[in-house]
């Protein structure tokens, strides 16, 4: 797959992205919209697709990351308590303060993503037996407890469908004056971008990237910090989108290997695509209603995860 | 090692006895029937699932795993949605709990066995491996029953709600029975292979080095979890981690490999939390709160002390 490919079909889902709704709007019509269609476009329409495009772009991005830092295939923000620590934290912000600001909720889940995910980094330390099945069964399990103290305090305060409902990835609620919170993330993807040949090093083992020179600590430090301001962003204004930091990552590398810097820019391209396609499926398949990104991501990702375990089984023997 | 367990049974039964006598105030007709059924449920869940999450680690070698985590426990909350999604909640009340019970357990036997027979099919799978492919099919049923969760009512929501957390009130005696007569089936078959137990412990080289029938008997033993978690959970709800506070409580205090004693330890160590707990729940918080978010929360911080402090048992 070459990057053009992907930056055609980025381009084209895109439009067509645009002009999929209720409210009818074809491309023709583009240059001479009624007052009514202008603003659909400007305060639905457009809002989704770029908040589509950050999120496919920025979750990829972060799994691939944390597949680097962790020397694991597959790690990512689902497989690691990343995500149930910023549902964790979001309950806590609600608790404490009920009229938090979305910035004040973002500082609270951005804190306890980056604990949980150095909770996670500190029991992958101490684990002797690495088989790399092991570990995203332990982060997965890691996630389950959080998410049990999750249920417990959301269980006091009532707030268990509230919870479920804000979380569940769906990008129906996108509209101008609250996705905008996601651009946080672009600077973060530059700054992965930037770091990418120090992730890369820094994956090859700490004792190996000492002796290459490398502040070790520091960049992992700065790859972790990433990925939990990248999750509780995404989190907070659109909600988990399970396993797309585990499988876009996961293809590109199946096509490009492992050099960070290389895979970056497919990770990114391949994220928004796939995420895209999902969503447009999801607005397709039962219209004018839709199916939420969380949902349609949950049924496409098992199914890929399961084909990406099954063949690197087939690949051991 | 006798007198642990003598310790142990004598705690149980004064547990038992307070809470079968606890404010009866001379209603003895009313209140025995009742609390003897609720307490038939709690020991029979309680060894099920000791007896199960033990047989679990001991086959997977790792003190840190549970038989739900092949994503039975979400199978269960799906298939308890889709009914209220479709079918609305009155006819979930309406809808005789044999049925609701029957289809349950026997839709979670299923899913395990076809995902066993689909993975064993190849030789030489690894254990973890068939565990994570259970645990994606876990996140894709969470996903499935979020999705409908989030579209319903809030007033069935509720029923929902109802639904993911253990209950030990209600439970039917018609299905009381059943479950005694299936747990006590799969018991008979159990013992055959319960010898085998010690040795596995050892590791899977050292069980097949000393003549074990290793894929043989994990098979054996992996379905007999995946038929009692089955029954355990459609009979009161998902008690994720009672299982693993319990039998890690148990290797404490047993502090023996001897199987024999771990599995009656690990069985009354959980009947008694679980009374202790029921007690607990209904005394002192009055109700404000159900038992099993309470033993998710205690099990789930206690296995996050273990994950940072002890590191030698893995």
């Amino acid at each position: 797959m070459k990057k053009r490919y992907l930056v055609v079909a980025l381009i084209l889902l895109s439009i067509v992205s645009l002009f999929i709704g209720v409210k009818d709007i074809s491309p023709l019509e583009l240059f001479d919209l009624t007052e009514e269609k202008t603003q659909v476009m400007w305060i639905a329409r457009v809002p989704r697709l770029i908040s589509i495009i950050i999120a496919g772009v920025s979750m990829s991005i972060v799994g691939l990351i944390m597949q680097q830092l962790t020397r694991n295939k597959f790690v990512s923000p689902t497989t690691a308590g990343t995500e149930d620590s910023v549902r964790f934290g979001i309950l806590v912000a609600l608790m404490l303060f009920p009229n938090a600001s979305p910035l004040l909720k973002l500082l609270v889940a951005f804190v306890f993503a980056l604990l949980g995910t150095f909770v996670f980094m500190k029991i992958l330390d101490k684990i002797k037996y690495k088989d790399s099945v092991f570990i995203p069964l332990v982060g997965l399990m890691f996630g389950n407890i959080i998410g049990s103290i999750t249920t417990f305090f959301a269980y006091k305060y009532d707030l268990i469908q509230n919870m479920s409902a804000w979380l569940h990835g769906d990008f129906s609620t996108v509209l101008r004056g609250n996705y905008e919170l996601l651009y946080v993330s672009i600077p973060l993807v530059i700054i992965a971008y930037l770091f990418a040949n120090k992730f890369t090093i820094a994956g090859m083992g700490e004792e190996f990237a000492i002796n290459l020179g490398l502040n070790y600590k520091q960049v992992v430090n700065i790859g972790l910090f990433i990925v939990a301001l990248v999750t509780s962003v995404v989190i907070l204004t659109i909600g988990t989108i399970p396993f797309l930091g585990l499988i876009i990552p996961n293809i590109v590398t199946l096509y490009l290997g492992d050099n960070l810097k290389k895979s970056l820019a497919h990770t990114a391209l391949l994220g928004a695509v796939f995420v895209l396609c999902c969503d447009i499926l999801g607005r397709l398949i039962i219209f004018p209603y839709e199916i939420s990104i969380g949902l349609m991501v949950g049924v496409v990702g098992s199914g890929i995860f399961i084909f990406l375990l099954m063949r690197r089984k087939a690949y051991d023997r | 090692m006798k007198a642990k367990i003598g310790i142990l049974t004598i705690v149980a039964i004064v547990l038992i006895a307070i809470f079968m006598s606890i404010d009866a105030s001379g209603n003895w007709d009313y209140v025995l029937p009742r609390r003897l059924k609720k307490i038939l449920a709690i020991v029979l869940t309680g060894a099920i699932i000791a007896f199960s999450t033990l047989v679990f680690q001991t086959i997977t070698n790792n003190r840190i795993l549970t038989p739900s985590i092949i994503g039975l426990d979400s199978l269960y909350m799906f298939i308890q949605t889709f009914v209220i999604f479709i079918f609305g909640s009155t006819h979930m009340t309406l809808m005789n709990k044999n049925v609701n019970f029957l289809i349950s357990a026997g839709l979670m036997v299923l899913f395990a066995g076809l995902l066993y027979k689909w993975l064993f099919k190849r030789e030489g799978q690894n254990i973890y491996f068939l565990l994570l492919i259970g645990l994606i099919f876990g996140t894709l049923f969470n996903s499935l029953s979020t999705f409908m969760q989030v579209l319903i009512d809030p007033n069935e929501f509720q029923v929902v709600q109802d639904k993911m957390f253990a209950s030990f009130n209600n439970v039917n005696t018609d299905l009381l029975v059943i479950s005694f007569v299936l747990v006590i089936a799969v018991a008979v078959y159990f013992w055959r292979y319960m010898k085998y137990l010690d040795v596995l412990a050892l590791g899977r080289d050292q069980a097949i080095n000393l003549g074990v029938p290793y894929d043989f008997v994990v098979k054996r033993f992996l379905i007999i979890i995946a038929i009692l978690v089955s029954i355990a959970t459609a009979l009161v709800g998902p008690i994720t981690f009672l299982g693993l506070l319990v039998v890690n409580l148990a290797h404490q205090v047993m502090k023996t490999y001897q199987h024999k004693y771990l599995i009656v330890g690990s069985v009354l160590i959980s009947i008694v939390s679980l009374v202790g707990g029921l007690l607990i729940v209904e005394r002192v918080f009055t109700f404000s709160t159900t038992l099993s978010v309470i033993v998710n929360f205690i099990g789930g911080v206690y296995f996050i002390y273990l994950l940072l402090k002890e590191n030698k048992s893995w």
